[in-house]
């Protein structure tokens, strides 16, 4: 999992404010050397030497609105560089204000686009940034991307531009193939980290395949993590055997669903100083019995894992091989095996140490009961559907997120699919779990009420706002009224991202979440009866917010223009489907502030208003 | 047959119940009006009095009690738990079931939509299905009939695509599949469902592992022994010790808090126990476990007068 690369999901951290809103002071670069004084630019050396130590990059953005000297000083020394929403700013700004950096993380795309809301071709192209970072940034070390759309050309890029380039992590990105991947493996001499996770490679046939693995050099590798589950493609398995054989430094590894047991047997012993395995399909290669015995030495051997995932076409009957780890285990992703609670129970129950887990709902709510009294120090779970459509079957229901609820009391994180839900195991949560920061509750079938009561779902997240102090992220579903979303506004003021969905009764709802939440800073909605008049209610404060998607709601293009026209430096993106014929209806608006004006950039079933 | 059916079953009895209403407005009625408070027991009752709705003089011409229906459903949606009319009265410009034509007409709509969603378990149907029908009061007719469609909605539930469709990738691979069926015998398990009362989530058997009726009634006491400690006791999970679970016994012969039943293929419902077990395994559908204090006497009776008559 993402633990980490904390910095992709911001719920960890206080505040999160990215490149902060403030006036362009100049004078960053040019105002280095001839114009100041020498004593004034002794102390701001000595400020430098100073603020070196400052990682934080909220920390970093106070210090920089201090006055000029210390803005340059702070540009100088900014080695990390976060920019949310990669068309907040343009790259040639950032390049020019921020000299010395080494490492750079971009977000692009909004996140439902992950759900096939945002049409292929939108933006969030990495090439324009690596244009402008190229020629400025000969030292860079990192770059990490997350919905990002980068090319195999890009990837050439990188390797050729960079010489000390250490670490490439893409996460839910799209773009590039087999080809770029070789081409880093093969030029970037110092590379570290290379992880590949949950991104859409472009497709290829069979014989365009290009074995990457084996373009590693010869030579000892610094590789510290390997991730490409997510690549779908063969690759030559003596290769990467012989690779992790040759990186003393290795730890962690996780390979697709090509590698079979007898093969992640043999990885595992040329690494037994692996600390994160992703185990592959965990299932036999060939006939017999005897990989099961061999299988267990090799866990035995691996004395350092703490993480394990991968199952991805896991046999049950070598589950037990695990169960050596399992005390030592912090993180375990079960959420691609398909195992019922009978088999899910004798690992869970070995699992004491346990921190974060993720699993299908085919754990059923007598295996979350087998969690919630194993798993005493839990911080994450997320049970993922096996079946996610509407009218599945559902294995979870309330009754698991009640035993959760009262076995793990330092719960921080949850996201739980399921098909039926109480307010009341709900209130329970919120108040058995204080510690919640992100509460993703995920009823599947649309507008579905308590399931015993047959009331609106209200109560229930009106309790997590109340009661769960530090929340700053949530989800809600289910039959939801204004009722909730006057709660969320009323007693939800940490709250950073919150998503919407089918929820609601009027323009009231929206307004009481734009008017209460003054912390908001992601707002996502669907399919939800908001219309203008309500969207004109956050006017106040989208300028606070790195953006704002709402589709298939009730908004029109004057409405849109509005509130475009009063906010100059606002964004305000529509995005069509083709499906409607009414030009005046918006089916899908994206906004967001920026400091650069409508992008170039913007494909043609984007209107920029 | 009549059983009591369990409030907290799930959503589907509601729209389950608006169908079998034909009868039973004026039974429900009455007992609302006794009790006063409870308006939610709703369902409960009106199953125990269907059978004696059906025999029940009636006054007025044989239409009219459809349309008397229908009216006393637009004013049971009031407090109703579909929530479309709900979302729908408050909002107002979306169409509701009902409003504005003739009842009798819309009422048979509705009736043929329900059942057309029964049949294909979708869930409660949503104005918002597609943004461009919703609130087009001319679009009436059309949503309603878009909602028995039941289109499926784009990015939703909100996975991402690669964790669709893992119930056929995550299975084992082909060719181990054919090796397993080569060394065992083939064998096809016979699963049927299984639903207690109280619990929300039907677990799933295979007849084919048992040989009695006792070897099964083991089985489903051990099946949901936990999740029924879970729900009686949530205090239970708390504590490190194991709690001593209750066994269920007596599923067989009434004398148990639970009793099992099974449907055949014509839906009736039938105490498990009666026939032979092969004849039993040939014939069942669908298995349920259900209080035993809330299987009418009459049919218990009439069970057991069959037993009788079987043994002899």
């Amino acid at each position: 999992m993402r633990e980490e690369a904390s910095e992709m999901s911001e719920d960890e951290e206080a505040g999160g404010a990215k490149e902060r809103w403030a006036p362009d002071l100049g004078g960053g670069g040019e105002g280095g050397g001839s114009a100041v004084p020498f004593s004034d630019r002794v102390l701001e050396i000595v400020l430098e030497n100073v603020l070196q130590f400052l990682t934080s990059r909220r920390d970093r953005n106070a210090a920089s609105l201090v006055c000029r000297s210390w803005y340059r000083a702070e540009a100088q020394t900014r080695r990390d560089l976060f920019i949310g929403n990669c068309y907040a700013v343009a790259p040639r700004r950032a390049t020019e204000r921020f000299r010395g950096v080494r490492s750079i993380v971009l977000k692009g795309k909004p996140r439902f686009a992950d759900f096939s809301l945002v049409p292929y071709g939108w933006g969030a192209h990495f090439s324009s940034w690596l244009f402008a970072m190229a020629p400025v940034y000969p030292w860079l070390e990192r770059i990490c991307l997350k919905r990002m759309t980068i090319a195999d050309d890009d990837l050439s890029r990188i390797a050729h531009s960079f010489p000390l380039f250490k670490d490439l992590t893409l996460i839910c990105c799209d773009g590039f193939s087999t080809v770029g991947l070789a081409i880093i493996a093969d030029k970037c001499r110092h590379l570290r980290v290379l992880d590949l996770i949950e991104d859409y490679l472009e497709d290829e046939d069979d014989d365009e395949v290009v074995d990457w693995i084996s373009r590693f050099p010869e030579t000892t590798t610094s590789l510290e993590s390997l991730v490409f589950d997510c690549v779908a493609g063969a690759f030559n398995f003596e290769a990467l055997e012989a690779l992790v054989a040759r990186s003393p430094g290795l730890r962690r590894l996780r390979v697709n669903h090509h590698v079979t047991l007898e093969q992640l047997r043999r990885l595992m012993a040329r690494a037994p100083q692996l600390t994160h395995l992703g185990t592959g399909a965990f299932r036999s290669g060939s006939v017999g019995a005897e990989a099961e015995l061999d299988l267990t030495s090799s866990f035995a051997a691996s004395k350092s894992l703490v993480c394990l995932s991968g199952f991805r076409e896991v046999e049950p009957e070598y589950l037990p091989a695990i169960y050596l780890v399992c005390a030592n285990l912090t993180s375990l992703n079960f959420s691609f095996a398909n195992l019922t609670a009978e088999e899910l129970k004798p690992v869970i129950q070995h699992c004491r140490n346990l921190r974060t887990f993720w699993v299908l709902d085919t754990v059923g709510d007598e295996g979350l009961l087998a969690v919630s009294q194993a798993c005493r120090d839990l911080r994450e779970l997320r049970v993922f559907p096996l079946d996610a459509t509407e009218d599945s079957e559902g294995s979870v229901s309330d009754i698991g997120l009640q035993a959760i609820s009262e076995g793990c009391r330092k719960l921080q994180s949850i996201l739980y699919f399921c098909q039926q839900m109480t307010n009341a195991a709900v209130i329970a949560m919120s108040k058995n779990c204080p510690d919640l920061v992100v509460f993703r509750l995920c009823i599947m079938g649309r507008h579905r009420p308590d399931r015993i009561t047959g009331e609106p779902m209200d109560e229930g997240f009106g309790a997590i706002v109340m009661n769960c102090k530090k929340l700053t992220r949530l989800s809600v579903s289910g039959l939801l009224t204004d009722k909730a979303l006057a709660y969320i506004g009323k007693y939800g003021k940490l709250v950073r991202t919150l998503s919407v969905a089918f929820a609601g009764n009027s323009d009231l709802g929206l307004r009481y979440v734009l008017e209460g939440c003054s912390g908001l800073q992601k707002l996502e909605i669907r399919d939800s009866p908001f219309s203008d008049s309500a969207l004109l209610c956050g006017v106040h404060h989208y300028y606070n917010m790195r953006f704002l998607w709402m589709n298939s709601c009730k908004l029109s293009m004057r409405g849109c223009k509005d509130v475009a026209e009063r906010l100059p430096n606002l964004i305000v993106e529509v995005i069509t489907d083709g499906t409607t014929n009414d030009a005046e209806e918006v089916e899908r608006l994206y906004m967001y502030r920026s400091l650069e004006g409508p992008r170039n950039d913007a494909p043609p079933f984007v209107k920029i208003l | 047959m009549e059983q009591g059916f369990r409030k907290g079953q799930g959503k589907c009895p509601q729209l389950l119940d608006l169908i079998r209403n034909h009868g039973d407005w004026r039974g429900k009625e009455k007992r609302v009006v006794k009790n006063g408070v409870e308006v939610e027991e709703e369902e409960e009752e009106e199953e125990e009095e269907e059978e004696e709705e059906k025999l029940e003089l009636r006054l007025g011409p044989p239409g009219k009690e459809e349309y008397w229906v229908a009216e006393r459903k637009e004013k049971r949606e009031e407090p109703s738990l579909l929530s479309l009319s709900k979302v729908a009265k408050s909002n107002g410009s979306i169409p509701c079931f009902g409003s504005k034509r003739g009842f009798l007409q819309d009422f048979q709509q509705q009736q043929q939509q329900q059942q057309s969603h029964e049949r294909k378990g979708s869930g409660p149907p949503t104005a918002h299905a597609s943004a461009s029908a919703s609130g087009k009061a001319a679009g009436a007719n059309n949503s309603s009939q878009r909602r028995t469609a039941a289109a499926p909605i784009v990015g939703w539930p909100p996975v991402r695509s690669f964790r669709k469709n893992l119930a056929s990738t995550s299975k084992p691979c082909v060719e181990s599949q054919n090796r397993r069926s080569e060394n065992e015998s083939e064998k096809k398990g016979l699963f049927v469902k299984i639903n207690m009362d109280g619990i929300p989530i039907g677990r799933k058997v295979d007849l084919k592992a048992y040989d009695s009726y006792e070897k099964l009634s083991q089985a489903v006491d051990e099946l949901f022994r936990d999740l029924l400690a879970a729900q009686s006791d949530p205090l239970a999970t708390g504590t490190a010790e194991v709690k001593e679970k209750q066994v269920i016994t007596g599923l067989l012969d009434g004398s148990g808090e639970y009793t099992l039943v099974y449907e055949d293929e014509e839906g009736d419902r039938m105490l498990v126990g009666d026939v032979p077990w092969n004849m039993f395994v040939s014939t069942v559908k669908r298995l349920r476990v259900l209080r035993t204090s809330d299987l009418s006497a009459s049919f218990l009776r009439k069970v057991s007068r069959k037993r009788a008559a079987n043994e002899c």
